[in-house]
């Protein structure tokens, strides 16, 4: 609790989204465990998964990315994010480095990757059990894009916090820190990439 | 593991076996070079001029001949641009890609190639008659485009002079037919002056004008090994290839090493884009080379010597074997040279296979000793342990040539010319635009305002002095003087004029670095490829005003760490031009637009979902009626 | 130590810490003796020098040089962890994270991967302004108790060492030159090749990534008890100081 300054006379507005991740690390903020309280008593929670707000309501200090981008509205939402906040947390491998889904970046390398993908995990794939034999095609949907960007690469981001997922002392120690100006980089035993 | 890659995908490797007629040709192709794992690149090349490629049924065989793995024939065969994995046409046609060549309607050439084959570079015709290919520099910057034809050179092609080559090549006509009808009869220089021009635009006094024949030798076999080395080092001669250490120190280091054989090694591989000055004295000097060697041999105890012809200029094999020939047959080579009791010395042509790091010390030795042309681990120097552990002097054409004319007219005559600290001539290998490239040899000390005045090159924007790992210099600095200490040069001067792009030509020599590092150390390997694509997005218009910065930071981490010179030389073009044309970087870079990154491409990031969805983006496409 | 060796010895600096060296030894032997950790990849005991990833670079004499391969010199002062270098060092493994495919989270050699822990060490957790290279490599599974995922390999050749001069195999070599020089194998594929499980240069030691695999262990170490789970890469070396 040391990392917190008492509140200032203005609360932080903080939003969240997840984008191509898994939500694990938002379940990880939540492994701040009791120190939630302590942090809220700094922090407004603005748009957010959490808050279940859809747009932005204010400008916001601290956006936090969760996943990276795989389709059309991660780059939509992470674009509003960037133009909506000050500062940029990507929180995790997969809004670090593009995580799981970028495992589909590496076996694209033919003429038609996309293609080959959907058809492989929707049609041709050996343990596929897909009635329909089609590829999703909802208007709905949003299109994918050609492969998976992590953050840093559609947007600039200021900080990131690296773990899969993160550990609640990590996010709490780096949230506080951020908060009361005081974040200097990580604490090499505290850096871990799974 | 690429070979496992085969397998994986359900491909089938091909035959492991080799057919019995094969198998002889490979076990007598071994034997000619006794068996011996350090001929391998010798091996390997006269494998591939038979077969066109080298199958992996014949690397067994190479294998078991040499008392090798597999694996290590592989890498070696994996290493060389001029050794094949995949078979090749029986006439292999390679572009030269150097700017110099793009500048010289390189496209057109090679579209006259393409559309008469009716192949693609990189392509192999299907009936295996063709294979079309692009190569870095080839030595002949100054008769662009050029190409080579199996092991013939044509030169100053035009699309026109292109596709009737190409039309007669089809019809069936030998490679040497197109150089001459009566090819079989020419003399080897008669056959490589048909090939290529010397160009020779400016003869000076140590090389170039008349040179009388073995003076040198004669007054060295009436010195003593010590009296030799002091006279080279009285004489202020230091390396011609570019890195200009005092040659005389380096043969003193060489001789006082105690060892059971010393060797002496010609670096005859300069592959520095726009340097082509060793090619016209191996052409017009051979024996000036061979005799510089000679007494290199005298002054450092040396009975073997090895000349490394670059892959690129086998057109002068014949030529140079005929004068080994020749000077063996006078006792000029051999045992009791000169009659001087007890001095033996003889030298074997080493032929590279297409691989710039060669040029490189330690790798032009991994080279020799039938390795991949990689880099060796210095300390030891090759002075101490070179070729096979011996000590060696490895000393550029230039070099041994002045050697030899030192021993000849003096240290003072030499010292006297050039100015402090660089004496004696150079020859400046000149292209680009210019009204007169070709080869000037001019004492050190001129300005390159002087030098751009004989060649014809007033108007010249950049020059680009030592190649791509020397600087590209601006109007502002041509009053420097070629000098070791101010702007130093193996001999490369590349003028550009106003209409040529500098990021254009800064992009062409990082892909020249990507293709020609030798992968060994990590920096040299991974980081020039980061640095081409940074210059890729300059191009684009997409690059940040901190891509300046990345540059340069990319470019400090890469000099710092990498194992051997062309590492520590790579950024060059990239930090000389940032310093040099700044404004060519600033005018193209745009700060980005409330942190969205202008590098990431929404529209072509969902070109293939659209496609394969059939519809628009609700969020990325404005109109939605189409 | 024979009498010869500890005559020849003498005293040079890292960092301003004397550390003593033997006439031959290089920097990092001596560095190693002396409890300071100079990080380093490419490099392994028992195995030759071959210093080609270049993350042992230090400042020798004011030269850059790779502490693996550099003889210590009498009275040189040798820069090891100085913002600089730890920035140079970071940059070489953040290259080597970008040339291949290393995706921690899915790794089985994660947690005893020094690759990984290299990048704890140095702090490799900026954005990053590199480029993923996802170059497209296969997997070998040919083997009946060893795999091989070359995604990860990051061609540090310690099981190309260890092969020819431990095991008096040969298994592995590179092949390739530049971007495209790669670790293969002496065959068609790995079941093609001699390689036993209980070779030296498959074992868990020889390879610094996840790229050599022995089948049927993956992830038999709980979080928490894997190598770099229990401290930071070096700090066996640097507790002999304290």
């Amino acid at each position: 609790m040391n990392d917190l300054a008492p509140a200032p006379h203005r609360k932080a507005r903080i939003a969240t989204a997840s984008l191509a991740g898994c939500f694990g690390c938002h379940m990880a903020i939540l492994d701040i465990d009791e120190r939630l309280i302590d942090l809220m008593k700094l922090v407004d929670v603005d748009r957010s998964p959490l808050t279940d707000k859809k747009r932005f309501t204010d400008r916001c200090d601290i956006g936090i990315i969760e996943g990276g981008c795989c389709n059309e509205e991660n780059v939509h939402v992470l674009h509003d994010f960037r133009r909506n906040c000050d500062v940029l947390i990507a929180l995790g491998q997969c809004a670090i480095m593009g995580g799981l889904p970028a495992m589909r970046n590496a076996i694209m390398h033919s003429d038609a990757p996309l293609r080959e993908c959907l058809d492989e995990a929707y049609i041709t794939g050996k343990y596929i059990r897909n009635t329909t034999h089609q590829v999703p095609n909802d208007p709905a949907l949003p299109l994918l894009l050609d492969e998976v960007y992590p953050c840093a690469q559609v947007v600039e981001i200021d900080f990131q916090i690296p773990g899969c997922a993160p550990s609640g002392d990590i996010i709490f120690d780096t949230l506080a820190k951020l908060l009361n100006g005081k974040f200097r980089g990580f604490e090499p035993e505290m850096i871990k990439f799974d | 593991m690429d070979n496992g890659q085969e397998h994986t995908n359900g491909i089938k490797a091909p035959s492991c076996d080799l057919d019995p007629a094969s198998a002889t040709v490979i076990a007598e192709i071994c034997q000619r070079f006794d068996n011996d794992k350090h001929r391998m690149l010798d091996i390997l090349r006269a494998v591939q001029d038979r077969y066109r490629w080298i199958a992996p049924a014949t690397m067994n065989k190479i294998a078991e001949a040499t008392d090798l793995t597999r694996i290590e024939v592989e890498g070696v065969a994996s290493f060389y641009s001029f050794l094949s994995l995949t078979p090749k046409g029986r006439v292999t046609i390679r572009l030269c890609d150097d700017i110099v060549d793009r500048y010289s309607d390189l496209k057109g050439v090679t579209a006259a190639f393409e559309e008469v084959l009716g192949i693609k570079v990189g392509e192999t015709s299907a009936d295996g008659a063709f294979s079309l290919e692009v190569t870095p520099c080839i030595g002949m910057c100054d008769q662009a485009p050029a190409a080579m034809i199996n092991d013939i050179v044509l030169t100053g092609l035009t699309p026109e002079t292109a596709r009737s080559a190409a039309e007669a090549l089809q019809s069936g006509t030998a490679p040497e037919t197109l150089v001459s009808d009566r090819f079989n009869h020419l003399s080897p220089h008669e056959r490589a002056l048909r090939q290529v021009d010397n160009n020779i635009r400016h003869a000076g006094e140590c090389l170039l004008g008349p040179v009388p024949e073995d003076a040198g030798l004669v007054k060295a076999l009436s010195m003593t090994p010590v009296q030799i080395v002091n006279q080279v080092e009285a004489s202020g001669l230091r390396g011609c290839g570019g890195a200009g250490f005092t040659t005389g120190r380096k043969w003193r280091f060489a001789a006082s090493e105690t060892a059971e054989k010393h060797f002496i090694i010609c670096n005859a591989d300069e592959g520095e884009p726009g340097t082509f000055k060793d090619r016209v004295l191996l052409t017009e000097r051979p024996h000036l080379l061979i005799e510089g060697m000679t007494i290199a041999a005298r002054a450092v105890g040396a009975k073997e010597g090895i000349l490394y012809l670059r892959g690129e200029y086998v057109y002068l094999r014949e030529l140079i074997e005929q004068v080994l020939e020749d000077r063996r047959s006078r006792g000029l080579l051999g045992s009791d040279i000169m009659g001087k009791k007890g001095f033996t010395f003889d030298i074997r042509l080493q032929l590279g296979a297409g691989a710039y790091i060669c040029g490189e010390e330690g790798a032009l030795i991994s080279s020799c000793e039938g390795l991949s042309g990689e880099p060796k681990t210095r300390p030891p120097f090759p002075v101490n342990r070179g070729y096979l552990g011996y000590p060696t002097v490895v000393n550029n054409v230039e070099t041994f040539c002045h050697a030899a004319r030192i021993l000849d007219k003096g240290a003072a005559w030499f010292h006297d010319m050039g100015t402090d600290g660089s004496h004696g001539t150079k020859l400046f290998s000149v292209s680009g635009d210019c009204l007169n490239p070709g080869i000037y040899e001019l004492p050190y000390g001129h300005t390159m305002w002087e030098l751009l005045e004989i060649v014809g090159g007033e108007d010249a924007t950049a020059v680009q002095v030592g190649g791509p790992s020397g600087a590209m210099i601006a109007r502002d600095s041509f009053h420097r003087k070629l000098t070791f200490d101010d702007l130093a040069t193996g001999g490369a001067i590349i003028v550009f004029n106003g209409e040529r792009n500098i990021l254009e030509i800064v992009e062409y020599y990082m892909s020249f670095f990507v293709h020609e590092s030798c992968g060994y150390c990590t920096p040299c390997r991974v980081g020039n490829v980061f640095l081409q694509k940074a210059i890729q997005k300059f191009q684009k218009g997409l690059a940040n005003p901190e891509d300046i910065d990345y540059l340069k930071d990319l470019s400090g981490t890469i000099i710092e760490t990498s194992r051997c010179g062309l590492g520590m030389t790579s950024p060059n073009p990239i930090l000389s031009t940032l310093q040099n044309f700044p404004l060519v970087y600033s005018a193209v870079v745009k700060p980005s637009q409330d942190g969205i990154r202008a590098t990431f491409d929404i529209q072509s990031a969902i070109e293939s979902a659209r496609k394969i969805a059939k519809r628009r983006s609700y969020i990325f496409d404005r109109d939605f009626s189409q | 130590m024979s009498d010869n060796r500890r005559e020849s010895s003498f005293v040079f600096t890292i960092d301003g810490v004397e550390v003593k060296a033997f006439s031959g030894q290089t920097i990092m032997e001596a560095a190693d003796e002396a409890g300071v950790y100079i990080p380093r990849l490419c490099d392994h005991e028992g195995l030759r020098h071959q210093g080609s990833c270049r993350v042992c670079t230090v400042k020798a004499g004011g030269r850059s040089v790779a502490a693996c391969t550099q003889p210590a010199s009498p009275g040189q002062s040798v820069d090891n962890e100085t913002a600089s270098l730890t920035k140079m060092r970071r940059d070489l493994v953040e290259m080597l994270f970008h040339e291949g495919n290393h995706l921690c989270p899915i790794c089985e050699a994660s947690g005893n991967c020094e690759l990984q822990a290299m990048a704890y060490r140095l702090d490799m957790t900026e954005a990053t302004r590199f480029p993923y290279l996802e170059p497209c490599r296969a997997l070998d599974a040919s083997h009946p108790d060893i795999a091989l995922d070359t995604n990860r390999c990051i061609s540090c050749g310690r099981c190309i060492r260890a092969s020819q001069d431990v095991d008096g195999k040969g298994v592995f070599g590179y092949v390739g030159r530049g971007i495209h020089r790669r670790v293969a194998v002496n065959g068609e594929n790995l079941a093609d090749t001699d390689a036993e499980a209980a070779d030296h240069a498959m074992s868990s030691e020889v390879c610094p990534v996840g790229c050599i695999i022995r089948k049927r262990v993956g992830f038999v170490t709980p979080i928490g008890e894997r190598e770099f789970d229990k401290g930071l890469i070096g700090h066996e070396i640097e507790e002999k100081r304290k």
